[in-house]
């Protein structure tokens, strides 16, 4: 029989506001344990919540840019359960009535598209950290992550494979870092990803029974583990078992899905609202501003690449992969305005110096103007392209501009025809015999002589009028 | 008259013209304390060094012609407040050696005006009762009678006005905290509307009732303890942001015109024969005040109690799960695992009411019978709310007994907690409403202990509350009794 899997995606994304969600708290990461804190996020008697406004303007952010309903109304709940990373006993968070219900986002797989449907997004704050050393009797609790806002993206149970899972995660991801709401590091957990996996008979429509998996911290253990869990789930169906429905953990070290709780065990939260707070109101002003403040995002900027800049759709992917990116290459065509050239330029040696020196756009030693002069003075022909790459690379090493350069090292391309015809004669006639072989029908020899000439100039020879230059000199006689 | 025996008005105009020092004051308060404390037993932790000092600060202030309403005041605050430095209890093992570093905004506020702390006064743990015997660290006696109950939970802020242990007092009031316990001492207390004075730093019992209120010797004092506490507060997302009138200017005003309604559910079966005849008499005086009575109805009274002791365990069991022995109070040694150190902890570092709260609440919220107890319980109490708005389109302020019945003895209702939990029969609308609610005494029984009528008004309108109440203070003629101790 052909199984269908039907996958269904949670993902908790931190928000990166400067303070905690219900208190005054920093919210950077890697500081001392239980720095950041205070009465508030320790959960200590008497104290109370007070909402961050800047949590609520970030959710409705990510709501408008997935195309979800936002709730003039919200409210907050409790999730009560003990956890010594727990301070209050219970978490604070939305339950009955989310932020933002009912969106989609489109994605794109071998030219389809699929739509995904984005269930609810509510904000929520996140829980501290617990520290187990197996080597020590005692267990130690961070809580400078208690407090710090997420919000819960949860989609419908649409997609059908593990690509449509992975390519839906890469564009909430993207989106969220594009909107700069969320700084997207799996690693250190601010983009943390929960999946809900079933299989059914294909053509049937009932869903079957699903799994939770958990502890996935990378796009790559996302695909690994729902690929594990598609053929675990399948062998039990084809033995003609039944799939327990149970929440199981990714390990990474054996890649397999182990069994952390049944259907039993599951924890009864006991939610109820949250006394403590206030609805949160948004008000149709509001929520305009937000939404006239957004940025262009990812697919909107692909499309407008294509369109106004003629550059064929692998580059717009590439060159919109990130904001900075697209800002960079934007600032180039518009200093430089060769929208090909460039992106072949930011793509290629860009790209793989930055790459290569591990940095961000905006660590990178050549500017965008630095950059969009190179391009320059290789159009009007002062550079070759080939000179160029040596020229792109002082420029990286020395933070020099690409005029500098080329003055220091004298790479100005010979352009001079009487200089250039000299040069190509002493090339003939220190090669008769390939001048022989040439003349006797030996026409792939052209290239040898181009390449001599080349050499002879150091490289700094106009390309183009050598050529003609060999043309003129080979036909005649 | 000692000076411990005055109220604050009467205070601060000797503290005004000179004739007496915020030092005597406090000192004959501590002279009170040493001679009745030990049978009335209203503290859990004395501040007798730093009210010394507050009250030589006090004496500074006024001498500088900048004192505030409570300046140089000495107040008890009922041990569920936090207050910097100072052990905050609650009544409870759980908190017993528990300092909090910071203070509730009310007790900031008292600081700010340079009130003196007396001490922290005992109460039910957690507050959860209404005889104040819960508390852990022994029972406080009613003054007017050593073998009865002074009401609870803020028992000792009530027994320590009433027994001059001390010139006003705060406490908190979740179903009738600050009232039962003012009733059955003879005093007056307030509990103001949810959302009048920040809550921040009063340690939760339910979070969606809890109010903090002053308890007084007279009404003239709960305006100035009201002028004090109430206001906005930042900290306090569930505080209104309403501006806050001068509650004094309505002492003394006439009542002539006023409506009051009598709510015929409140006058039933049950309701102590003594109780009931004082409240008639109560409501023959303001009749001759001018007032207008008039039979009104609260259809959903019956179901308080029912929607109440769903609606408060179920905050409380969330509120209560912090205290778990990870970070701060109380944590049973010799634990084997995380689960056996939860279960330690909390099986002995709580008494046995707040556990079966806890219980009930934990039970109410869980899967499978959340709608048919704390979504129901929620539902009905949308409806007793309903009951208060319509109300009060017809009538000012509405009047009822505080208690069914005056202080009991010692014991006599711990085996029985269906018993205590009617105790405050009365009083629990008014949190379930969110409306205001003050106690006043309306005389003693043939045994001497203190009866208190309560009046109720529409959310904010304490003013009003105020009013009628001072009216009919100072028409009763009901003596002013001490106790004798």
């Amino acid at each position: 029989m052909q199984y269908e899997p039907v996958i269904g995606l949670e993902v908790h994304a931190q928000l990166l506001t400067k303070t905690k969600i219900f208190c005054g708290c920093s919210t950077r990461f890697g500081e001392e344990p239980n720095s950041n804190t205070c009465p508030v996020c320790l959960g200590m008697p008497g104290v109370l919540p007070v909402l961050n406004k800047k949590v609520v303007e970030y959710a409705v952010k990510m709501a408008i840019s997935t195309h979800c309903r936002i709730n003039g109304t919200s409210t907050w709940a409790r999730k009560n359960y003990f956890y010594p990373d727990l301070p209050k006993g219970y978490q604070i968070t939305q339950f009955a009535h989310p932020i933002a219900e009912a969106g989609y986002i489109d994605i794109e797989i071998g030219g389809a598209k699929r739509r995904i449907g984005i269930t609810r997004i509510h904000m929520e704050e996140d829980a501290g950290k617990s520290i187990h050393d197996d080597l020590s009797p005692f267990s130690y609790v961070d809580l400078n992550r208690a407090g710090v806002p997420l919000i819960e993206i949860v989609s419908e149970p649409d997609m059908r494979n593990t690509d449509e899972a992975v390519h839906y995660l890469r564009r909430l991801h993207e989106i969220l870092v594009y909107l700069e709401i969320c700084d997207g590091n799996m690693e250190e957990g601010s983009f943390r990803c929960d999946a809900n996996i079933s299989l059914r008979p294909k053509g049937q429509k009932e869903f079957g029974i699903r799994a939770e998996l958990k502890n996935m911290n990378s796009f790559r253990n996302v695909q690994h583990a729902l690929e594990y869990e598609i053929q675990r789930q399948r062998a039990i169906l084809e033995g003609g078992g039944g799939v327990p429905q149970e929440t199981r953990l990714w390990d990474v070290s054996q890649c397999v899905t182990h069994s952390m709780r049944g259907k039993e065990e599951a924890h009864d939260y006991r939610y109820f609202p949250e006394p403590d707070l206030v609805p949160v109101v948004i008000s149709d002003a509001w929520r305009e501003d937000i939404k006239n403040a957004l940025p262009e995002l990812p697919m909107e900027k692909r499309e407008r690449f294509l369109s106004a800049y003629n550059i064929p759709p692998y580059d717009a992917g590439v060159l919109t992969a990130s904001r900075a990116l697209a800002d960079y290459y934007e600032e180039v065509v518009r200093l430089c305005e060769r929208p090909k050239i460039a992106s072949n330029w930011v793509m290629g040696d860009f790209l793989a110096y930055l790459n290569e020196a591990k940095l961000e756009i905006g660590e990178s030693p050549v500017p965008p103007a630095a950059l969009a002069e190179l391009i320059g003075i290789i159009g009007d022909g002062t550079i070759s392209g080939k000179i160029a790459k040596e020229v792109f690379e002082g420029m990286w090493k020395s933070g020099k501009n690409p005029g500098e350069i080329v003055e220091e090292k004298g790479l100005v391309q010979i352009s001079d025809t009487t200089e250039l015809e000299k040069i190509v004669e002493e090339v003939l006639e220190a090669n008769k015999k390939q001048l022989e072989q040439y003349r006797a029908g030996k026409d792939q020899l052209f290239g040898f002589f181009v390449g001599q000439t080349m050499k002879a100039t150091g490289g700094k020879a106009n390309p183009k009028i050598v050529n003609e230059l060999l043309k003129k000199k080979l036909s005649m006689s | 008259m000692e000076f411990n025996q005055l109220t604050i008005h009467e205070l601060q105009k000797k503290l005004k013209d000179g004739s007496l020092t915020s030092v005597e004051i406090t000192e004959s308060v501590y002279r009170r304390i040493a001679s009745v404390e030990e049978k009335v037993h209203s503290y859990i932790t004395m501040m007798e060094e730093t009210a010394i000092g507050q009250a030589r600060a006090a004496d500074r202030r006024i001498k500088e012609g900048n004192a505030g309403e409570l300046t140089g005041i000495p107040i008890a605050i009922k041990d569920i407040l936090c207050t910097e430095g100072v052990r905050t209890t609650c009544g409870s093992r759980t908190l017993e050696d528990f300092i909090p570093p910071y203070d509730a905004t009310v007790v900031r506020k008292l600081k700010d005006v340079g009130a003196v702390f007396v001490g922290k006064t005992n109460m039910d743990e957690f507050a959860m009762g209404s005889s104040t015997e819960t508390s852990r660290f022994g029972i406080t006696k009613n003054p007017w009678d050593l073998e009865r109950i002074p009401g609870g939970s803020s028992g000792g802020s009530a027994a320590a006005v009433a027994a001059d242990e001390c010139i006003a007092s705060l406490g908190t009031d979740t179903g009738g905290s600050i009232r039962q316990p003012a009733a059955l001492c003879g005093v007056v207390g307030m509990k103001p509307t949810y959302g009048r004075v920040s809550r921040f730093g009063m340690v939760a019992f339910a979070s969606s009732l809890d109010q903090i209120g002053p308890i007084t010797k007279d009404v003239e004092d709960c305006a100035i303890m009201m002028n004090v506490i109430s206001g906005h507060d930042t900290s306090d997302s569930t505080s209104v942001p309403k501006e806050v009138p001068d509650y004094r200017a309505y002492i003394s005003r006439d009542i002539e015109g006023c409506t009051i309604g009598i709510p015929k559910e409140y006058f039933v079966e049950g309701v102590d024969p003594e109780i009931r005849a004082s409240i008639d008499t109560t409501i023959k005086t303001l009749e001759g005040l001018g007032a207008r009575c008039l039979d009104i109805s609260l259809p959903h009274t019956e179901y308080c109690i029912a929607t109440y002791y769903i609606i408060a365990p179920s905050e409380a069991s969330s509120n209560l799960a912090r205290y778990d022995g990870v970070r701060y109070g109380f944590r049973a040694p010799n634990e084997e695992n995380l689960l056996d150190m939860y279960r330690k902890t909390r099986s002995s570092g709580f008494g046995a009411e707040v556990k079966r709260r806890i219980m009930i609440g934990t039970y109410s919220l869980s899967s499978g019978y959340y709608d048919a107890y704390y979504k129901k319980a929620s539902q009905v109490r949308a409806l007793i709310r309903d009951d208060f708005d319509s109300a009060f389109t017809k009538c000012d302020v509405i009047l009822t007994p505080a208690t069914p019945t005056p202080a009991f003895k010692i014991g006599e209702k711990m085996d029985d907690p269906l018993q205590m939990y009617l105790c405050d029969i009365f009083t629990l609308s008014a949190n379930l409403a969110g409306v205001p609610g003050i106690s006043v005494p309306c005389g003693y029984t043939k045994g001497g202990l203190p009866m208190g009528v309560q009046f109720m008004a529409n959310h904010f309108e304490e003013g009003k509350l105020l009013q009628i109440a001072s009216a009919y203070e100072k028409n009763s003629k009901i003596e002013r009794r001490m106790p004798e101790l």
